[in-house]
Order: structure tokens, then sequence, then C-alpha cells
């Protein structure tokens, strides 16, 4: 009998323990949310893909191959020596995008960074102090926001353009248009960050936490930075993540129109710039960097849109 | 109403000041503007000299803008470089109507945009009706279908619209629909400018010419706003208002097309309005391909040319119009949605 | 008295990521004309997915009915077909939302929101229906009530809204009218004036009335006859008498002890029931409210007991006898 009821007594426990599991910690929730997210996953994949593709491709080719020129072979089509075929100077497509693609996805990447500091910067300093501050910050960003930004975007390469000397950087060679690129990006799409972080700020700013900190006497800066802006991330994370594929985009169409990185660093952007000449009879030049531009930024959105899905403060707290 | 209009155009002035001088010193950094002046020619040194005299040129750049602001016929200027002002300018202003004369084309600046604004609105306008019609259907159709195969479908490819480089597509779609049907023996569509100029500007001719570029973005746009109009849709069928207007046994069509779409519209007005004008300029790339001799084609040949009085032309007309379509999208909201008004 | 509305061994199931939610499990209930039916629980009991179960209003999917019937006058409404049910919603069952503030919808005007019902069911004209609804609105209490006509929702109180809304429910003389927790999201005193207006119209058109609330207050007011719901489950059904008098059920005594009273004075804090409901996604084996019940025995915590319907007038699901405290 007495076997029975402690048999029994854990059942119970053991269904307690069920009903009353303990909460997943937000991020645990968010992994969750992610996982279940089959274009998010597939996204994963085209990025592993391409990642690998431009990386453990330089094993196979070296820069100066990507390089190289060879006039007899100039324009021929695809075929199993150049499965991209060549291009009018007779180097091999196959090798450029693989390194073509290595400064596209930096200059994705970095000119995210430089957005982010600057959106960051701005929308945090506007929210935290207000008043004139914030009103001549929101201006400014209004205006950046009226303006088109590949108007800015051709404007600012144009400026800039030839205004940094070519670097070497890790035994490589780049272009100072790299650089040129990678700033006007970022100071062209910051504007959107700016005001998430602005309105993030302006709320969280009022909670208790925050006043707490002050009159414990914490110094403005670092309530921003330590108390704020951490509270903040999953909007950033999600906006950053969406940026880079824009900035790739973005990368493309200045190259497109001959204001972006200058060869002979290849980029997938200026591998299509006389792309135009050769509409007709060889279309490998501009099939192949654009199926890859393709790829890449169709995987960030999947993993953007993964991303908002999953950390979507709302979906959060209905999950719980 | 009245005045929450004009509050809202006096707010703009400071607005479009800003950004006309943020952009006014961007362009003057671009480089020579007499480079390209005399067009193949050389200019001689003397002459280069007068020149940029007369276009003010030599004064700071600050000075330039103020002039190019509020014209200079109220202040003389030296011509013939003697140190002493000689003659009164003959500029107006932009803040007067006058946005200059065209380094390049030495005509005025506003009757070169003007041409070119025409064309630009036929392809914008044209693209726009295509984009919104299967916006519409296509969000609406897969929200009401939300995970279905069709819905799936409909999503990976608006993924793939809005992920693709938009001149990659347009020469797809020129190698495709234009020289390949062309090889094959079919009917294909030209792939350059706006009519075959054997024929001249003839409707038909326009329509033909308009098919690639207006295909081209309106996929790229359709992606993006179908996947809107399907999130807006959902959010809206999934209020309780709707739940309502089921209860009360109204059949499907009506309760979508009365209850949920205007109210999945309206803020679909405001990503409208903010686009468009944006549109207008995105169509550089878009023009540039097709040759379509519009305004961002016009803008593309300005920066080459640093032709400063156009460039800065059509970027303050497209910022005018954003400021205006703004003002248009919030008039037209309180049409749609009664619980807004404006003091 | 045959029933209106009668639900049989009704279960819903809700298909979420998180794997299928037991909403309803088996639940049986019917409405009489002129009688008002209160059903009580706590949220998430499944009170409200049982009737909009009856109106096939729960989204499908996620929601999916697996079994049991649900007869109105006699015909079976999970048989119909869409177009059949259409003409059943809004004509002979209708039904009243929780916040009249989301239940309308904000861009169409309330008069509009009105007249559709009796324009799509009756086949009326604009005029006439504008006519109805303004004999609908000043039926229900609103003042000048052909102003009040082409008003937008916002314009209107809560209190004025849910007035509205009632109207739109009786546009097309239901024979039965739900009302899902019509009174939560009001001021207590507009609470009682709708509790009143809904007490005294089903009793001029001898409606049946379903009336959705965790308020047993209200309850009393209202209410023949009372069905208690836990974690998907009907655990007692009686009169309302009966139930005030005799309940019978540990879940139902619970709940009125956490009814303060003022017929007797007591300085006693007011009872609360401890845990929370269970979640539906996993219940316990057993009785869903073993792990809560001060009277819970064994056999509670293994099988999990049916509602004893031996009785018409107090049915009750429960092991237990709780006023000796021991097993049946």
């Amino acid at each position: 009998m007495s076997s029975t009821t402690t048999d029994s007594t854990d059942v119970t426990w053991k269904s307690l323990e069920i009903a009353e599991r303990p909460p997943l910690t937000p991020t645990q929730v968010a992994w969750r949310r992610f996982r279940r997210h089959k274009m998010a996953i597939a996204g994963i994949f085209m990025l592993v893909a391409i990642i690998l593709y431009v990386t453990v491709g330089t094993f196979f080719f070296t820069e100066a191959e990507a390089n190289y020129t060879d006039l007899s072979i100039k324009l021929s089509p695809p075929s199993l020596e150049h499965p991209f075929g060549t291009d009018m100077v007779g180097r091999d497509l196959f090798a450029r995008t693989i390194y073509g693609g290595q400064i596209s996805i930096i200059i994705g990447l970095f000119a995210v960074f430089v957005s982010i500091i600057l959106g960051v910067l701005i929308g945090a300093v506007s929210g935290y102090y207000g008043g004139a501050t914030d009103s001549v910050l929101m201006r400014f960003t209004e205006a950046m926001f009226n303006i088109p930004s590949l108007f800015l975007l051709i404007i600012l390469g144009k400026v800039l353009s030839g205004k940094i000397a070519n670097f070497n950087l890790l035994g490589r060679s780049f272009s100072g248009s790299v650089v040129v690129i990678i700033a006007v990006i970022g100071i062209t799409s910051w504007m959107y960050l700016a005001r998430i972080v602005r309105a993030n700020v302006l709320s969280l700013k009022e909670q208790e936490f925050i006043t707490a900190a002050r009159c414990t006497g914490t110094s403005n800066f670092s309530i921003i930075f330590s108390h704020i802006l951490p509270n903040t991330t999953a909007p950033i994370i999600v906006s950053a993540t969406l940026l880079v594929a824009a900035a790739i985009l973005a990368e493309a169409y200045v190259s497109f129109l001959g204001v972006g990185v200058q060869p002979p660093t290849p980029t997938w952007g200026n591998m299509l710039d006389q792309a135009y000449h050769h509409l007709e009879r060889e279309p490998w030049m501009w099939f192949f960097p654009g199926v890859l531009i393709l790829m890449t930024v169709l995987g960030i959105n999947f993993v953007g849109d993964g991303l908002r899905d999953a950390l979507d403060p709302r979906a959060l707290s209905e999950s719980e | 109403m009245t005045r929450y209009v004009i509050r809202r155009i006096l707010q703009a002035i400071p607005l479009l000041i800003i950004i006309s001088a943020i952009l006014f010193l961007l362009a003057n950094e671009m480089g020579d503007p007499l480079a390209s002046f005399g067009g193949r020619r050389r200019i001689r040194s003397s002459d280069r000299e007068r020149l940029t005299r007369q276009l003010g040129l030599d004064q700071p750049v600050m000075v330039q803008y103020l002039i190019w602001l509020v014209g200079n016929d109220w202040m003389q200027i030296d011509v013939d470089g003697d140190g002493t002002p000689d003659e009164y300018g003959t500029r107006r202003g932009v803040l007067r109507g006058d946005f200059g004369t065209s380094f390049m084309e030495k005509r005025p600046v506003l009757e070169i945009i003007g041409e070119r604004f025409k064309n630009t609105m036929i392809l914008m306008i044209t693209a726009e009706i295509v984009i919104l019609f299967f916006a519409f259907w296509i969000g609406i159709y897969s929200a009401l279908r939300q995970y279905s195969f069709v819905d799936n479908v409909v999503t990976t490819f608006s993924f793939v619209g809005y992920s693709m480089p938009v001149f990659w597509l347009g020469l797809i779609l020129m190698y495709v629909f234009s020289v390949n049907f062309k090889r094959w023996g079919l009917p294909y569509f030209p792939t350059v400018g706006m009519y075959d100029l054997a024929v001249g500007p003839t409707i038909p001719q326009i329509a033909w010419h308009l098919v690639l570029p207006v295909t081209t973005i309106a996929i790229i746009s359709i992606a993006g706003y179908s996947r809107y109009v399907r999130s807006q849709m959902l959010e809206v069928i999934n209020q309780d208002y709707i739940r309502t207007a089921h209860s009360k046994g109204l059949p499907d069509r009506w309760v979508i097309t009365r209850h949920a779409l205007k109210n999945a519209a309206l803020p679909l007005i405001t990503i409208i309005g903010m686009d468009l004008p944006l549109l207008i300029a995105g169509a550089t790339v878009t023009e540039s391909i097709f040759a379509w001799p519009g305004m961002g084609r016009l803008y593309w040949d300005a920066t080459q040319d640093t032709d400063i009085p156009v460039l800065m032309g059509i970027l303050v007309i497209i910022s005018v119009l954003v400021v205006v379509f703004q003002i248009i999208t919030d008039i037209t909201y309180t049409f749609l949605d009664p619980r807004i008004r404006y003091e | 008295m045959d029933p209106v509305l009668e639900l049989i061994n009704l279960v819903v199931h809700f298909h979420t990521q998180d794997g299928i939610v037991y909403a309803v499990n088996g639940v049986s209930y019917a409405a009489e004309a002129g009688k008002t039916l209160g059903i009580v629980g706590e949220s998430g009991c499944g009170k409200s997915v049982s009737v909009l179960s009856a109106m096939r209003l729960i989204p499908e999917p996620p929601g999916k009915i697996v079994a049991g019937e649900i007869f109105y006058q006699g015909q079976d409404l999970l048989k119909l077909d869409k177009a059949g049910m259409q003409d059943i919603r809004g004509k002979e069952m209708a039904m009243i939302f929780q916040d009249p503030m989301t239940s309308f919808n904000p861009v169409l005007t309330i008069g509009h929101q009105i007249s559709e019902s009796s324009i799509v069911h009756f086949g009326i004209g604009q005029k006439e229906a504008r006519q109805r609804s303004v004999e609908l609105l000043e039926l229900v209490g609103i003042p000048q009530a052909v102003d009040r006509f082409d008003d937008y929702p916002h314009q209107f109180s809560g209190g004025m809204r849910q007035r509205a809304m009632i109207a739109m429910a009786l546009s097309c003389n239901p024979s039965v009218l739900i009302a899902d927790e019509p009174t939560t999201a009001l001021d207590v005193t507009i609470q009682a004036q709708i509790v009143d207006l809904i007490k005294d119209l089903s009793e001029r058109f001898d409606m049946a009335i379903i009336w959705i609330t965790h308020d047993l207050g209200v309850i009393a007011e209202i209410a023949d006859r009372v069905v208690v719901m836990y974690a998907g489950y009907v655990v007692e059904e009686a009169d309302v008498f009966d139930l005030f008098e005799n309940p019978s059920h540990p879940y139902t005594l619970a709940l009125l002890k956490s009814l303060p009273r003022v017929d007797t004075y007591s300085s006693e804090k007011l009872a609360t029931i401890p845990g929370s409901p269970p979640d539906c996604l996993s219940l316990p084996p057993g009785c869903p409210f073993a792990p809560r019940c001060v009277y819970a025995v064994d056999q509670c915590r293994h099988e999990n007991p049916p509602l004893d319907q031996s009785s018409f007038e107090h049915q009750i699901a429960c092991w237990v006898d709780i006023t000796t405290g021991r097993e049946r």
C-alpha cells in the first residue's frame, strides 16, 4: 500500500514539473523559433556554401591566377578548364568570382559596421539627451532619408574616388576604392538604425533601472553603453543583418554604374560593369557574378527574416 | 487641416535648406565642372578664367550656394577680373524658380529636367500601377492561404525578387526576350530607348518599349510590396473585428473587401507615399540599362559631366517631391482612417 | 422542452508549434429558449473555444473540431457547408464579444456595421436597413440614435459600444445569443446596465442566451443554469440556485470561496486557489484539477472522473464527495 502511495506522488511530482517547467530564457526561445524557421535554416546553408566557396576556393586558385590575363583565350565560353568562362582580357572568371566574392562580402560587412556605429551613436545620443540635440540630429537624419540613397552613393563615390591610395594588407594589394565604397555605403545607410535605436532609448530611459543607475551617479556615457544599448540589441541585430544584404546590393549598383571598386581588385559588382557590352554574345560574363550576388543576398535575407521572427519581442512574450 | 498642411510646409523649408546645402557642398567636391564645359574641345585658360568668374566658381562655396539659392541679380559681379565689380548678375536663384543653366547643354535646367521628368513619369506610373495590382493580388491571395503550398512558393519567390540586383534582372530579361527571341525568330522586345526613331513617339511604340523596363522594376518591387500586403493582411484578418464580421454571417468575399482590405491598405499608403519619389530616383539603374531618356539617366549623365546646376536641380526636385508626397500621404490618411484628425 | 442549441461531446484541439493544445475535451451542454446558460471558468479553460466552435468561428487551422456534434434546432452544424453556416451565423445565432473596443471595425461606421447583417440575411436595401438599425440602436438605449448612426466606433464610449454590439447581434432576431464575457472590459456600473439590458431583451424576444464569464457574481444575477469548466472539461453543471447552495465540485467550491460576500460578515481573507490552471499542452494524468485540489485522493491522480449524468439536476465530475471528504 505504502509503495503505491510513493509511486503516485512521483507521478504527481512529475506532472507538476511538466506543468510548471522553468520558463526558457529569451535566447533559448529565440533559438527555438529560429530553428523552426525553414527559410532561415536554408539561408544559413546558402551562406555557409558561399563562404566555403570564397575561402576554400583560394586553395585552388591564387590571386595572381585570378588577375592573370591571357588575350589568346579572351571571351571564351564556359569550359572544363574555365567553368565560368573568361573575360575580355582572358582572365578566368571562376577564380575572379572567388576573390571578388571576398571583397564584396568584406565590403558588405564593414559597411554595415560603419553604419551601425553611426546609427547607434546618433540614435543613442539623440534619444538619450533629447531636446535641441535630438531635434538637430533627427532633422539631419530625416534630411538623409529624403535624399535617394543611390543619388548620394553616386555623388559620394565620385567625391571620394581616387582620394585614398591603394594599400597592402596581409600581403595582398587592395584598391583604395574598397575603403571609399565601405565608407560611402556606411554613410548612406545608418538612418533607419538611428531611428530604431532612438525609439528604443526613448522608451528605455524612462524605466526604473535607468533611473536607479542615474541615482547612483553613473555617467551618461556608461548609462547609454552599459545599460541602454545592451537592451536594444535584438532590433539592431535584425536590421544589421538585413543591411548587410542591402550593402552587397549597393556595392553591385555603384560598381555597375562604374563608380565602385576600381580594377584590378575584382568584386562581384565590378565584374558586372562591362556586362552591358556583352549582353548578347558573352552572357556568362554577367550571369555568374549575378547568381552569386543573388545567392548571398537571398541567404542573408532569409536569415534576417528568421532572426526577426525569432527575436520579435511580441512573439517572445507570447511563447512564455 | 489647412493649418496642418501649412505647418508641415513651413517645417519642411529648413529641412530642404539643410539638404540642399549638404548636397551643394558635396557636388562642388566632385571634380572640375569646367572639364567638360566645352564638350570635346579644351577650354583656353583665358576663357576658363572668365567662365570661372562668370559662373561664380571663384567664390567660396557658401557664397556660391547663396547665389544658387537667392540669385545674383541684386549684386554686381566682376566679369573681367580687374577686381572691381562691373555688372549685375542675371541669376534669380532657386527660391525664385531659377535653377540656373546647364553647364553641358547651355539650356535652362528646368527645361531639361521637364523633358526628362515626363519620360520618367511614363515609366514610373505604368510600373506603379502594375506593381500595386500584382502586389495586392498576390499579397491577399497568399495571406488568405497562409502556409499553403502556393503561399510558400510566393514567399520564396518574393525573397528571390528583392534579393536580385535590378540591373541583373534587366539583363536576363533582355537576354531572353530580346536577344534570344530575335534569334529564334519570335517577336522580340526592344532593349533600348523609348521609341523606334524611324516610327516616332507613338503610343504603341512607347508601350512596346515600356514592357521590359516596367517588368524589371515591377518584379523587384512586387516582391517587397506583396510581402508587405501579405503581412498586413495577416495581421488584419486575425483582428477581433474580422471575427465579428464573420460572426454576422457575412460572406468571405464581403469580409475581405469591405472589412479587411481598407484596414490592411492603410499602412501601405505610407509606404507607397514614401517610395514613390524614391522610385523615380531608383530608376537610375533601370533607365541606364534600357537607355530610357528619363531623370535617373539624366542624373547619371550630370554626375559624369559634373553638371552641378542639373545635378542640384534633380536633387532638389526629388527632395521637394518626397516632402510633398509625405503631406499628400497624411491627407489621404485622414480620408481613409476616421480615427486620425490633424489639428 | 427541447434545447435550441446543444453541444454533445465536443472535442477541439489546436495544433500549435509547441504541440497539440487540448482546448475542449468532450464538452456537452444545451441552451433553451428564454433561458440563460452560464458558463464559468478561468481563462483558457475552453469556455470561449466551445462556443466559438458552435459558431464555427475557430480559426482552422490551427484549430480543429475533432469529435462531437452541435445541434441547432435539430440540425447538425458540423455537417453544414460554408454557405449553410453563413446563413445560421448572425441570423439564427449571434454573438457579443468581450472587448467592444477591438470588436468593431475602426474604419467603418457603427451604423454600417449594424446594417450589414440585415442587408445580407434579409436582402433589404440600404434605406430600410438604416431605419432598422436606428430602431435597434434606440432599443438598446443609445440616445439620438439617428445622429449616432454615422459615427465611427472611436466616437462611442465603451459602454455605448457594447450596447451597439448588442444592437448588431440582435439585428436579425436570432434565437440564440452568445455573450462571450460581454462585461469584462467595462466599468462596474456599466456592467450592471449591460447585464440588465440583455436580461430584459432575452425575455422580450424569448432568446436562448449563453453567457460566458469568469465572474460568478454576474452568473448569480443572470443565469438559469450553470456549467463550470476546467481545463477543457465540464466539472459541474447545475441549476443556478442549486450550484450556489450546494457546490459539489472542489473547484466550484474554491471559486465560490474566492468571491467576496456581503451577507456574512467575516474578517477572513478571501480564499485563493493555489497554483495555476494546467498547461493544456500537457494535461496531467487523472483529474486536471487534482494538483490544486485540497480533497484530492490517489485515484484523482490516476483517473479522470467522468461527468456523472445520472441526475439532470446536478452533474459533477469528481471522485470525492466534498461534504464527507471521502470517495464516492
